[in-house]
């Protein structure tokens, strides 16, 4: 078999288990939907693994698959391009997406819609791996929008209740507006390139370093600015980052599992590998990266502020997501792309492990998703316990589980960028530290030490619609080994994937041509890479550091302020009410959106159809021409009198004006 | 051995005359009493009709721009009028489109019309021949009289066996495209008298002009063709011709009638009046931008589902008409590729529509809510063609809209910006109205009450659906037939035609 054949089978086999699971779902059953999807994706995964080694030994490949249409002189493709970094991802997603699968068996166990769910999450793993595996701009575009098609089909999944068809369309709204920037960024890049295609672009990306594109009369910006930032646009709506936020945290409305997959380790980082995928162009503009370093530090301080106040299990993880989205992002604004895929990398594994095992949690509190009714569940349902420390544990960045290590590169990049905004930057990432580890670990207190708050919580139930089939009042069990192994699959690599990658990930130039840093402008990594010593020195030299100290403060402060002192956070909302109302509201920005932009839509398209199409283009237009000529043949209905020798005086004037006209 | 048997009459002369020839031979079979054999009868004709055409595709030749499958007789010798057909890579396609979209339509009328049976199948028939022969006709007169003679059974579509309103409609429907053809009578007569007393269009394709009379031929032109696309602001027709038609009617008057327009534009205004053209891109552009821009707001808040669509539509065709003013490959492929997929998801809505209203009798999205309850599978289909309607990639409704913004690029980037604004509100659109109509819990008693398809329309459904994912992941082959012609298009319309 050679290579181009094994290329196809990574998209398509998940591709064929989508379709006869979404098309015979009812031929087949539950157990043939389940067994041919996942049946597809371990095709997937093992074709990926093999890739990995072909890679792995210097192979690369970039070269088309069919033309999908021509025009002019341009021709469209649909081809691959299998290098390091394209590898890297398809062996997170097909992984990540396996666990889910097998995952998916036990969480919705007694769901009505279990083929169509299957059938969706495998559509979903072929978009996201066309996306990743894509070698032109059009292609891209494609998986872009694919997988925001599955993403759309997936959170309205429970189509009947009014939140979740509301977030639905919610999000893909929010992800059109960064895919139209993005679609112009697309238009820019081949009006100036005449190319779609990955090499060629930049290939000729240098070339443009200097032109510059006037949009406004007067006023001439670096082109190759203007195509970043509006390609950033495209990211910003895909992983997340403000002010296109805000469609993540409301995606929980969607099954646990594609919070994981979709909504947390993969498509949400379709963003930090597209700009990862573009560094050769990124790289000519300090200005677009200056901008996307700071959005990303927006997001990673600002989204995490809002984890500290939610209450749904899910909505504190999604928040995480979007904090930890912004490190990527700033990450890449920093010019380190091998430490933003490094961190989006261990950020799939350990958060995708967070999420299960809060969609565990969720089983095992019989669809309570409320943090405040949980508390003790350690005794219950030890493995999610154990997975969920882990994973609780990586994601603040312990010394020597892998988000440390990711994240710590992170700072560390920040803090040798030369670019401006790195300054302030460095203090937003810092400071998000701390707010990580308190966030994350007044869940996990509050989930899984202290009183056992579930045996009088039940009265208040959140999620009326979700399928609860189970009785009530039943102690909290834990779940069965189909939920359980995926948890431990994912808490061996959020362990030590950190401490075995950094080395060759970030510092021996694995990722080759992949990925292009101009080291002379942008010596970040560079500078990084002196400081240095191996994986071991660094985790030891960290407990010496600033972060760690914000971390352990972090993790101390939600301690006492959940377990010792349980009553002093109420004390300091009252004190703190603006601040807390602030929060709440989530700055504003959800009702802001519904009433400028979504308002705005509609007041604007109702006021252009009743003045301009209903009251002047037919009121005075056409019905007004037609009243005229009514009108006026009201006047000429006079001249017909019906008598005959009126008729003919008018004849003869005629043609005595006619014989005038002729003769004269 | 079908083209044997078809040699010695021409292929368009049968895609123009099979539907015809059913359409009158099922007028003469008499009243509703013979109500199931006109609709076979119709059914055969309309497939016939569909199948002569299939030769077009396969024989055609695309290495080059000459027209193809000519056929020329005299007609009114005296004039030097002559019964010329001919198709080339930018007509082919609207034949079959055309032919298809008629099998279509009398299957989707199949049991919903009850009254008047034979009288409203030998319309569309009627109509389909006279479709074929507007994008066939290389004589100025013979197109001329298909372009008037096709408003005649659109007419009595909607005035039949329209809604409670539709007087109005057909009368505002007919004047206004009528007003339009008046002033393009005097043209074809001024270009007959330039032209050295000829009606061949390819003629007038190179007599020179002089810029007023350019102007004036374009002013002449445009308004019979703008009216027919519709372009803004002459588009308020359509809505209310929508609204009021027959389900039929509305999937013939989306996929087809309006291509007619702007198939004008480029078979007429770009080579015949060039200089002219160029000079007002500017207006065009603007006028096309306004339409998806404007409209596409005004689609957002519409209350009644077919006048969403018409909206959309005119939105749609905004995205033709900048296309092909952009004077670059990527813009007029794109905006033919959008005529071409704006056929099949405009007609796929409308059916969507129409086998709602069969079951609740109401296009007010407020009557409905949950059907994805009751009609699981119809839910699907819905869900594909808003989808394309939105302008997913993979769907056909992508590609032209990708192509005409790729294109737009090129020339300025605002003109880009504002087409691509279409990305966010028809998805605002067509999605906020598959929120309202289908998701959700059953809103009202009559949802609960629906049957899902049955399998005349599931059918229709599934090949209108497979046509658009077809075309969305691989439209190289349409393109391919294009390229000769459309090339040819533009190297005559960058040649100057002035005479000074």
């Amino acid at each position: 078999m050679d290579m181009k054949t094994l290329y196809l089978i990574v998209p398509l086999a998940p591709l064929a288990g989508a379709l006869v699971a979404g098309l015979f779902g009812r031929v087949i059953g539950r157990t043939g939907a389940h067994t041919v999807t996942i049946l597809g994706v371990l095709i997937a995964f093992a074709a990926s693994v093999l890739v990995f080694q072909d890679v792995q030994a210097g192979n690369t490949f970039n070269g088309p698959v069919y033309t999908w249409l021509t025009a002019g002189d341009l021709s469209m493709e649909v081809g691959f391009l299998i290098d390091r970094l394209t590898v890297l991802m398809m062996l997170v997603v097909s992984f990540v997406s396996l666990c889910v699968h097998v995952y998916t068996i036990g969480y919705m166990r007694d769901d009505p819609g279990y083929q169509r769910f299957f059938s969706y999450i495998s559509l979903f793993t072929f978009s996201m791996l066309m996306l990743v595996m894509s070698n032109n701009f059009l292609q891209l575009f494609f998986g872009w929008e694919a997988v925001g098609l599955v993403s759309y089909l997936l959170i309205g999944f429970w189509y009947t209740r009014e939140s979740a068809i509301y977030a639905n369309l919610k999000a893909f709204m929010v992800n059109r507006v960064g895919d139209f920037g993005f679609l112009l960024g697309i238009g820019l890049v081949l009006a100036h390139t005449g190319s779609l295609d990955y090499e060629q672009v930049f290939q000729a990306a240098p070339g443009l370093a200097n032109e510059e594109i006037s949009l406004f009369e007067g006023h001439a910006w670096p082109l190759l600015a203007v195509i970043c930032i509006l390609l950033f646009v495209g990211a910003m709506g895909k992983s997340a980052q403000f002010p296109l936020h805000v469609w993540l945290p409301d995606s929980m409305e969607g099954p646990t599992p594609i919070s994981a997959l979709i909504h947390a380790a993969t498509m949400v980082t379709a963003g930090i590998f597209m700009v990862a995928r573009m560094s050769p162009l990124f790289e000519l503009s300090d200005f677009a990266l200056s901008f996307v370093m700071v959005i990303g530090a927006i997001t990673a301080l600002f989204m995490g502020f809002l984890g500290v106040i939610q209450n749904d299990i899910k909505r504190v993880v999604a928040y995480s997501t979007l904090s930890q989205l912004g490190y990527m992002t700033v990450a890449l604004g920093a010019s380190a792309y091998s430490v933003a895929i490094f961190h989006l990398m261990t950020h799939a594994f350990f958060k995708a492990l967070l999420f299960l095992a809060a969609g565990s949690v969720i089983i095992g509190m019989h669809h309570d998703q409320d943090i405040r009714n949980m508390g003790g569940l350690r005794k219950y349902m030890p493995i999610t316990w154990i997975t969920a420390l882990i994973g609780s544990l990586a994601l603040i960045g312990t010394p020597f589980l892998s988000g440390f290590y990711s994240k710590d590169s992170i700072l560390e990049a920040v803090h040798f960028s030369n670019l401006p905004g790195s300054g302030i930057t460095w203090l937003a990432v810092t400071a998000g530290v701390f707010v990580t580890a308190f966030y994350s670990f007044r869940m996990y207190f509050l989930v899984f030490h202290g009183k056992e708050r579930f045996r009088n919580a039940h009265a208040s139930h959140g999620h009326e619609g979700e399928e609860v089939s189970h009785g009530h009042h039943s102690e909290p069990r834990e779940s069965p080994w189909v939920v359980t192994l995926p948890l431990i699959l994912l808490a061996i690599p959020s362990l030590v994937i950190g401490y075995l990658l950094i080395e060759p990930l970030l510092y021996g130039n694995w990722f080759g041509h992949a990925i292009r840093v101009e080291t002379a402008s942008h010596p970040a990594m560079t500078d990084m890479a002196q400081a240095f010593h191996g994986a071991a020195a660094m985790g030891m030299h960290a407990l010496t550091t600033l972060p760690f100290w914000l971390t352990l403060a972090g993790v101390a402060s939600a301690w006492y302020l959940y377990m010792v002192n349980p009553a002093l956070p109420q004390k300091i909302r009252r004190r703190f009410n603006i601040l807390y109302l602030v929060l709440e509201k989530k700055y504003g920005c959800d009702d802001f959106n519904d009433w400028f932009f979504a308002g705005g839509a509609r007041l604007l398209g109702g006021r252009l159809w009743r003045w301009g199409d209903v009251l002047v283009i037919d009121g005075a237009m056409v019905n007004g021409s037609a009243r005229l000529v009514g009108a006026l043949a009201g006047m000429v209905r006079h001249l017909q009198s019906g008598f005959i020798y009126h008729y003919a005086f008018a004849m003869l004037v005629g043609v005595l004006l006619l014989a005038a006209w002729f003769v004269g | 051995m079908m083209e044997a048997m078809l040699s010695g009459v021409g292929l368009l002369s049968l895609a123009i005359w099979v539907p015809i020839v059913a359409g009158v031979l099922i007028l003469m079979t008499g009243g509703d009493d013979n109500r199931e054999g006109q609709r076979t009868l119709a059914l055969v004709g309309a497939i016939l009709g569909f199948l002569v055409t299939l030769p077009l595709w396969a024989g055609f030749d695309i290495g080059h721009a000459r027209m193809q499958f000519e056929e020329l007789a005299p007609w009114v010798p005296a004039f030097n009028v002559q019964y010329h057909l001919g198709v080339d890579g930018i007509s082919m396609p609207f034949v079959i489109l055309n032919s298809l979209t008629t099998v279509l339509v009398v299957l989707a009328g199949w049991q919903v019309i009850q009254a008047r049976v034979g009288q409203y199948m030998a319309a569309f028939l009627i109509q389909s021949g006279l479709l074929n022969g507007v994008f066939a006709a290389l004589d100025g007169v013979l197109f001329y009289v298909f372009f008037e003679a096709m408003l005649i059974p659109l007419y009595l579509i909607i005035g039949m066996w329209g809604g409670p309103n539709r007087i109005y409609a057909a009368i505002k429907f007919f004047l206004y495209t009528l007003l339009g053809s008046l002033l393009m009578l005097v043209a074809v007569v001024y270009l007959f008298f330039q032209s050295g007393a000829s009606f061949e269009i390819l003629a007038w394709h190179r007599v020179p002009l002089g810029m007023t009379a350019q102007v004036l031929l374009f002013v002449a032109f445009f308004f019979a063709f703008a009216v027919k696309v519709p372009m803004w602001p002459v588009h308020t027709w359509l809505p209310d011709a929508h609204v009021e038609a027959p389900t039929g009617g509305s999937v013939v008057l989306a996929a087809i009638t309006l291509k007619v327009g702007a198939y004008g534009f480029l078979r007429f205004i770009l080579p015949i009046v060039p200089d002219a053209a160029h000079e007002l891109t500017w207006l065009m552009v603007t006028l096309s931008l306004i339409a998806v821009v404007y409209i596409g707001l005004v689609a957002l808040v519409q209350n009644d589902m077919k006048k969403l669509i018409a909206y959309s539509s005119i939105a749609h065709m905004g995205f033709v008409t900048l296309g092909f003013f952009l004077y670059n490959p990527l813009g007029i492929e794109g905006g033919l590729i959008q005529m071409i997929s704006h056929g099949f998801v405009s007609a796929a809505l409308f059916l969507c529509i129409g086998i709602m209203y069969d079951r609740v009798h109401s296009r007010q999205i407020a009557d409905y809510g949950g059907v994805v309850n009751s009609m699981p599978r119809f839910a699907a289909f819905f869900m594909l063609f808003s989808m394309a309607n939105a302008g997913l990639p993979g769907t056909s409704g992508f590609v032209g809209e990708f192509m005409v913004v790729l294109g737009a690029m090129q020339e300025n980037f605002w003109w880009a910006f504002f087409a691509a604004t279409s990305l966010i509100t028809g998805a605002a659109y067509s999605l906020w109205m598959y929120k309202r109509v289908v998701f959700g819990k059953v809103a009202h008693a009559q949802v609960a009450g629906m049957p899902d398809l049955d399998s005349r329309e599931f059918l229709v459904l599934l090949l209108l659906a497979l046509l658009v994912l077809g075309m969305g992941l691989y439209p190289a082959p349409l393109t391919e037939v294009m390229h000769a012609s459309v090339n040819n298009l533009l190297d005559h319309a960058a040649q100057s035609k002035l005479v000074y």
